[in-house]
């Protein structure tokens, strides 16, 4: 008891009474400030007292300003504004004078808005339950690390965080298969995901690297796939990395043997797959995303490798995305496209074979618009009743082609973000403002124009939408009907130049630059050379021929029932797609047809009569097993 | 703090049954009561809950009729006449009200052993707000000062300032000359003594005495009035007197010291023989001296009682029979299915057999002689859910593992992550398959405990074109779009301090520092009611264990009872001398218990609003409180960090469980009151086993008569486990219906 005599409070001196009544123009006698400061401190201690009571009930230790400003609020005084934040104030003595201050520095806007480093987020609130004790004995486990944002890491985090990066970005690829597994399971890292997510914007600085991009891709997959993560505000940062893997063109693709193709494809994919699984964290980045996509593709300048990248990313995003975007925007950039490709000079070989990449995504990414929208109308006009075919069998596709990610159920319907809204509701003088849809025959029409059979002909592979291979004429569309009997012979007629577009079934040793053997990761090696393992090699294996002359076992193994002509500019092997015109020798009733008429009764949605399970769907073409 | 004092439209919140005539503009604060015998809103209030009406306080006594003499006084006295009027038709007091000269002694007299005259006459004339205590003159019918200075005129008599020092040493020196056994009796006088005279010497004017005063004598106090010291002692001037709610609490409020009859006699004695009278006079006007027969107390005895705001409990406060039994349970029919039979089986048959025979045979047993009649207080009528709910509670209970010293639960945390917002309060189903939160930044959530999700109704349109006739339409109704693990609730517009969930899950219940409570649906997830009426934050609300009911307890020192479907409270509970920051329901709803920042329990009739038991022994505000399941038996814990366990039946406190180092937040019985689990701010959990603290009680009505029992100090020995958390504070504790013990808090990583 006796201690409490040396117990001071906290006084204010008359001194600082008389400084602030001077400081606004008064001039007090002693006795006032002496009197005023008696009362101050009186009443900054009863403030405090009653503070302490919100204090306790807010279950806290800590006296905050809030619960100071509650008391003030509650016995009606003003309450004093400006010192909110849960950082300490630090108070600081002026060593000069017996001067004493918060310190109460100028904050920069701009450079706070514009600052590179991660803003802390802030997760969810939630609840997470364990056992923390059983029958009253024994410490099971030590309750759960918490998914902070932000937190001081402890010893073992940040040892975890050391060996994933290392073995990540390390030499040993089977080491890097097991960090990638952990990482997509583990339920504790949550307090690690700034650094990983750090780590990841890294790509920009690796872009010589398409290695170490590749593994980057890979930790962004599995940290997008780990369940117990909340991305929280760190999406962004990763779909920016991604969209930089996408749309830069990367210092690795100045070399031709560098197979950059592949990991914008990853990219791309992997990009889509955020946007599923993580679409109400990135609705907001849609739009933005498009402009973005828009912009590097109606570019000129840009590097054909980024205009792929545009086009696979569009593709990745749906064929919504596709039918504003790159739909609109194709006759303007065919022109420049076709200026690639008719340029034969040998200087020109490099460009020209990135033009065909090009050429491929944007007839996969067109064919698949064309499909989906089709069968969009199909099932409107069916009442939509039947489900969605498409959307099933898209699914199953998918999940052959990458066990790694969950299937995003391809859409009909839009996908949760809203993108009709996001798009109508875009910045004034958007592009696809004034966007209004083109009827699918005469989209048709119009793509038929740029692609020529090609085009066709990829329809008529396309995957039996109807689902469980039901028999039969193919569903009725818009009058376009194509005999079910010349499918079967159509399917072998697929020596239309695929390009880039369905490599994943080309068997390897067909000379396309992107199936060189350089697996992006152990991880993913696998699972693709399972599929590509599984193509049958088919008839032009051994030809030389850039481009597969069949890459289906043929179902029908006698010999082909007709012959090709290519119509128009006859351009040797790499010949472009876009005049081609077929024309059947022998087969009875569709060589009737006149090459034109036939073309443009192609489009046959929905063809049911595939003999085989088709995993190598085009439209998955795009999609790297994983 | 300050207005509630100043407000000049401060009126007495007493007459609850005519909402019309009385608006909420009166009831901002009652005023504050001598103690809970003289509850004023009980003789008065009988809305809906006076199902035997007015008979229980027909007759009124002697001293209750005095108090609503008082009450008509200051009603007419604020000129409101209609007021006056309905309570005099409900009181029929026409007649009387006129002739009311009582004269004190006259009450006095039937004071028993008290020695003290005083006591009833301070009852009224506190009351009344009006009367100068030291005389015996009738109360004064008209008195027009304002309440505040006629309290703080009882220092007006002005002694020797100079002398204060010389009078305290003298009586210390007296105090420290006596025999051991009357020493620590005698040195209760020290606190109430030291604090009236500084505030005696500052109300005078002599600043630099009073300080003088304080410096000198303030050590010597008990180390349980640190705080109050702590206001004291920058308290110097008479201007600060007038705006501290504290100090009128104790100015108002007499200080109740215990002391046996051979001590009191010996100070007596010493007094007079010093013609001190400034002592004596204190001692006459400010404390009341409870005289009891018997051994003087030691000094580990008064400590364990003492350390309240106002002293300790008087004696007879807690005479009054409080019906602590538990209510018939309605007989349900218990479909004995067969799943459970199989279940069961591995443990053999006669055991089956017996474990239902039990479940079934308490059920049905009859009435218990303590429990109050089944309508004592109407309550709610059954519905089909609720026998439902029965039925599965009693499957569930078949299943309860028994706990004991030998079988201590498990026990899950639920920890609230990334809770920036401050987690407030948090509180279960009773089923455990909802968890609710309240947070600092006004929201309430609400997560599901198990794997099934959340669900809205649907909206009225939609509802419209469900089939009414089919089967599952309980199903049907409920949007499946919404399903989510936890909903929002938004609406307050302060910290929500108290949660509370009705026992059938359909409403939740929370208390804000807005000053309201809102009843929120969770079929709609919406708001349904904001019941108003404390107007200054509410630190905490209870659901009745039957619903329809709840309490509710603030910053205006009242707790409320309400009906969830009467916009303003059936019964105001006043008499705290601070604010009430917890209360609870007791198991069979006749019941109210109130703990409070002035360190005293209350226990409340809901039937009248009497204040039928005082507890006083926490050194600390009480932060939590916990009914046995059996009614019988009441815990308590505060900042003090020691839990206290009461005997509701006698009015005593049997046991003191220390260990714990900071706040008690929570504190929760077994499912068959063999376990106390305690959870407390210093992260920690601990069992005590509750069963061996009862049983060791000799509690009989000889004991109870003295009104305190020595407490053996087995802390230690009752202690059964004490389990840490990861840096988590225990917000909440619940025992499932199987006897898991869940903990809930918000992780604090800092």
């Amino acid at each position: 008891m006796t201690e409490r005599e040396e117990r001071r409070f906290a006084e204010v001196p008359r001194e600082s009474i008389k400084l602030m009544a001077e400081s606004s123009g008064v001039e007090l006698s002693e006795e006032v400030a002496a009197l005023l400061a008696e009362d101050v401190c009186y009443r900054l201690r009863e403030a405090t007292q009653n503070s302490s009571q919100f204090m306790r009930h807010a279950k806290r230790r800590k006296l905050s300003v809030e619960d100071l400003n509650r008391a003030l609020r509650w016995s009606n005084t003003e309450t004093i504004c400006g010192y909110g934040a849960q950082d300490a104030l630090p108070f600081r003595p002026l060593k000069e004078g017996e001067l004493f201050f918060v310190e109460d520095r100028e904050i920069n806007l701009v450079e706070l808005a514009l600052a590179t480093n991660i803003p802390k987020g802030c997760a969810e609130t939630m609840v997470r339950v364990h056992v923390s004790y059983l029958d009253g004995k024994g410490n099971l486990e030590p309750q759960g690390t918490v998914p902070t944002a932000v937190q001081s890491l402890s010893e073992d985090l940040l040892k975890y965080y050391q060996q994933i990066t290392r073995a990540i970005l390390g030499e040993d690829p089977h080491l890097m298969k097991v960090a990638l597994l952990d990482l997509q399971s583990n339920s504790k890292i949550a307090a690690l995901l700034p650094y990983f997510v750090y780590v990841i914007s890294g790509v920009k600085s690796v872009s010589h690297d398409l290695d170490q991009l590749n593994r980057l891709l890979h930790m962004v997959k599995s940290l997008v796939q780990n369940p117990y993560l909340y991305l929280g505000s760190y999406v962004r940062s990763l779909v920016s990395s991604v969209m930089y893997c996408i749309l830069e063109p990367l210092a690795a693709s100045i070399n031709p043997l560098n197979d950059h193709w592949t990991l914008r494809d990853y990219a791309a994919l992997l990009l889509s797959h955020i946007f599923w699984t993580h679409g109400d964290l990135v609705s907001g980045l849609y739009h933005q995303i498009l402009l973005s996509l828009q912009k590097v593709l109606s570019d000129p300048v840009r590097p054909l490798c980024s205009h792929y990248g545009a086009v696979v990313g569009l593709h990745a995003l749906g064929w919504k995305a596709v039918e504003r975007v790159l739909y609109p925007h194709l006759p303007a950039y065919w022109a420049n496209l076709q200026a690639v490709l008719d340029d034969y000079s040998v200087s020109n070989a490099q460009v020209k074979a990135d033009g065909h990449k090009v050429y491929g995504a944007i007839l996969v990414a067109v064919e698949r618009l064309l499909k989906m929208k089709a069968l969009s109308l199909t099932l409107a006009a069916e009442g939509s009743g039947a489900g969605l075919p498409g959307t099933t069998t898209g699914a199953v596709g998918f999940r052959e082609n990458s066990p790694g990610l969950s299937p995003p159920s391809e859409p009909l319907s839009e996908p949760p973000l809203g993108i009709a809204s996001h798009l109508q509701a875009g910045g004034a003088g958007c592009p696809w403002e004034e966007w209004t849809p083109v009827s699918l025959p005469a989209m048709y029409c119009e793509l038929y124009s740029f692609f020529g059979d090609s085009l066709a002909v990829r329809f008529s592979t396309g995957p039996p939408l109807g689902g469980a291979t039901p028999p039969g004429p193919c569903q009725p569309l818009e009058g376009r009907k194509e005999p079910a009997s010349s499918a079967p012979n159509l399917e072998n007629t697929r020596k239309m130049p695929q390009l880039t577009a369905s490599m994943n079934i080309s068997p390897r040793q067909d000379g396309s630059p992107r199936m060189e053997p350089q697996p992006p990761s152990l991880a993913a090696t696998e699972t693709r050379k399972t599929c590509s393992v599984e193509v049958p090699p088919g008839p032009g294996l051994g030809t030389t021929d850039i481009f597969p002359k069949a890459r289906f076992p043929l179902p029908q193994a006698g010999p082909p029932a007709f012959s090709f002509i290519i119509g128009g500019r006859q351009m040797g092997r790499r010949c472009q797609g876009r005049r081609f015109q077929t024309s059947f020798t022998p087969t009875p009733p569709l060589t009737t047809h006149p090459p034109r008429a036939y073309a443009h009764k192609l489009p046959v949605i929905g063809r049911v009569s595939k003999p085989v399970r088709r995993w190598t769907c085009s439209h998955y073409s795009l999609h790297l097993p994983l | 703090m300050t207005p509630l004092l100043s407000a000049p439209g401060e009126k007495m919140a007493a007459v609850q049954d005519a909402p019309m005539e009385l608006d909420s503009e009166k009831e901002t604060k009652p005023e504050i009561l001598s103690d809970g015998t003289s509850n004023l809103s009980g003789n008065t209030a009988s809305g809906t809950l006076s199902s035997p009406p007015l008979t229980a306080g027909g007759a009124p006594k002697q001293e209750d009729q005095q108090t609503l003499i008082a009450v008509l006084q200051f009603l007419r006295r604020n000129k409101l006449t209609e007021s006056v009027d309905i309570l005099r038709r409900e009181a029929c007091l026409e007649d009387q009200e006129d002739s009311q000269t009582l004269d004190g002694s006259g009450g006095g007299k039937g004071d028993g052993d008290g020695g003290d005259a005083n006591s009833l006459l301070s009852r009224v004339s506190i009351a009344s707000a009006a009367a100068p205590q030291s005389t015996l003159t009738p109360i004064p019918v008209k008195n027009d000062q304002p309440d505040v200075s006629v309290v703080l005129s009882a220092y007006s008599q002005q002694g020797d300032p100079s002398l204060y020092q010389v009078y305290y040493t003298g009586l210390k020196n007296f105090i420290e000359s006596v025999l051991d056994c009357h020493r620590a009796e005698l040195s209760q006088l020290f606190y109430p003594l030291f604090v009236h005279m500084y505030l005696e010497l500052v109300y005078n004017n002599h600043e630099t005495k009073a300080k003088a005063f304080f410096e000198k004598f303030s050590g010597d106090q008990e180390c349980y009035y640190q705080d109050d010291l702590q206001i004291l002692c920058g308290l110097t001037k008479k201007e600060h007197l007038k705006g501290n709610e504290a100090l009128l609490d104790f100015r108002t409020s007499r200080f109740v010291l215990r002391i046996s009859r051979d001590s009191y006699q010996l100070l007596k004695r010493h007094l007079q023989e010093r013609h001190n009278n400034q002592i004596w006079n204190i001692i006459q006007e400010h404390l009341y001296i409870d005289i009891f027969d018997g051994m003087p107390r030691s000094k580990s005895q008064i400590d364990s009682m003492s350390g309240s705001f106002a002293g300790e409990t008087r004696r007879e406060v807690n005479k009054a029979k409080v019906f602590y039994g538990l209510l018939k349970e309605p007989e349900i029919e218990v479909p004995l299915d067969d799943e459970d039979d199989e279940a069961e089986n591995e443990e053999g048959k006669p055991k089956k057999k017996k474990t239902k025979k039990d479940s079934m045979g308490s059920k049905s047993k009859k009435q218990d002689p303590n429990a109050p009649q089944q309508n004592r207080i109407p309550l709610p009528e059954l519905k089909d859910s609720d026998k439902l709910d029965k039925i599965m509670y009693m499957k569930e209970s078949t299943k309860r593992i028994r706990l004991g010293p030998e079988n201590l639960p498990s026990i899950c945390f639920y920890s609230f992550l990334n809770a920036y917002q401050g987690l407030t309060a948090v509180d279960f189903t009773d089923d455990s398959s909802l968890l609710a939160g309240g947070f600092a930044d006004s929201t309430v959530r609400v997560w599901s405990a198990t794997p099934k999700k959340l669900r809205k109704v649907k909206s009225a349109a939609e509802l419209n074109l469900i089939d009414k006739e089919s089967d599952d339409v309980l199903e049907r109704i409920m949007d499946e779009k919404t399903a989510s693990e936890s909903k929002n609730l938004y609406g307050h517009s302060g910290p929500v301090y108290g949660v509370s969930f009705s026992p059938d899950r359909n409403y939740l219940l929370s208390s804000s520092e807005d000053g309201t409570v809102r009843l929120w649906s969770l079929q709609t997830f919406t708001c349904l009611v904001g019941y108003k009426g404390h107007n200054y934050p509410v630190w905490d609300t209870h659901f009745s264990p039957f619903g329809y009911y709840f309490v509710s307890g603030g910053h205006d020192r009242v707790a409320r009872l309400w009906a969830t479907d009467h916009y303003q409270p059936l019964r105001i509970f006043a008499g705290h001398l601070a604010d009430v920051t917890c209360t609870r329901f007791h198991p069979n709803s006749n019941y109210v218990v109130t703990g409070s920042t002035d360190r005293t329990i209350r226990l409340w009739d809901v039937l009248n609003g009497n204040c039928v038991r005082f507890f006083t022994g926490h050194k600390g505000p009480i932060h939590s409180l916990a009914f046995s399941p059996n009614g019988k038996f009441l815990a308590s814990g505060s900042t003090d960090g020691r839990v206290l366990l009461w005997d509701i039946g006698h009015g005593l406190m049997i046991g003191e469980l220390k260990g714990h180092t900071d706040t008690i937040y929570a504190l929760k019985f077994s499912r068959d009151g063999e376990i106390l689990a305690s959870g407390s701010m210093d992260n920690t959990v601990r069992l005590w086993d509750s069963m061996k603290a009862f049983d060791d009680m000799e509690t009989d009505d000889f004991t109870a008569a003295t009104g305190h029992i020595p407490l053996p100090d087995n802390s230690q020995e009752l202690l059964l486990g004490m389990y840490h958390s990861k840096s988590t504070p225990v917000t909440h504790l619940h025992f499932t219906r199987r006897n898991l013990l869940l903990a809930a808090g918000a992780y604090n990583s800092q």
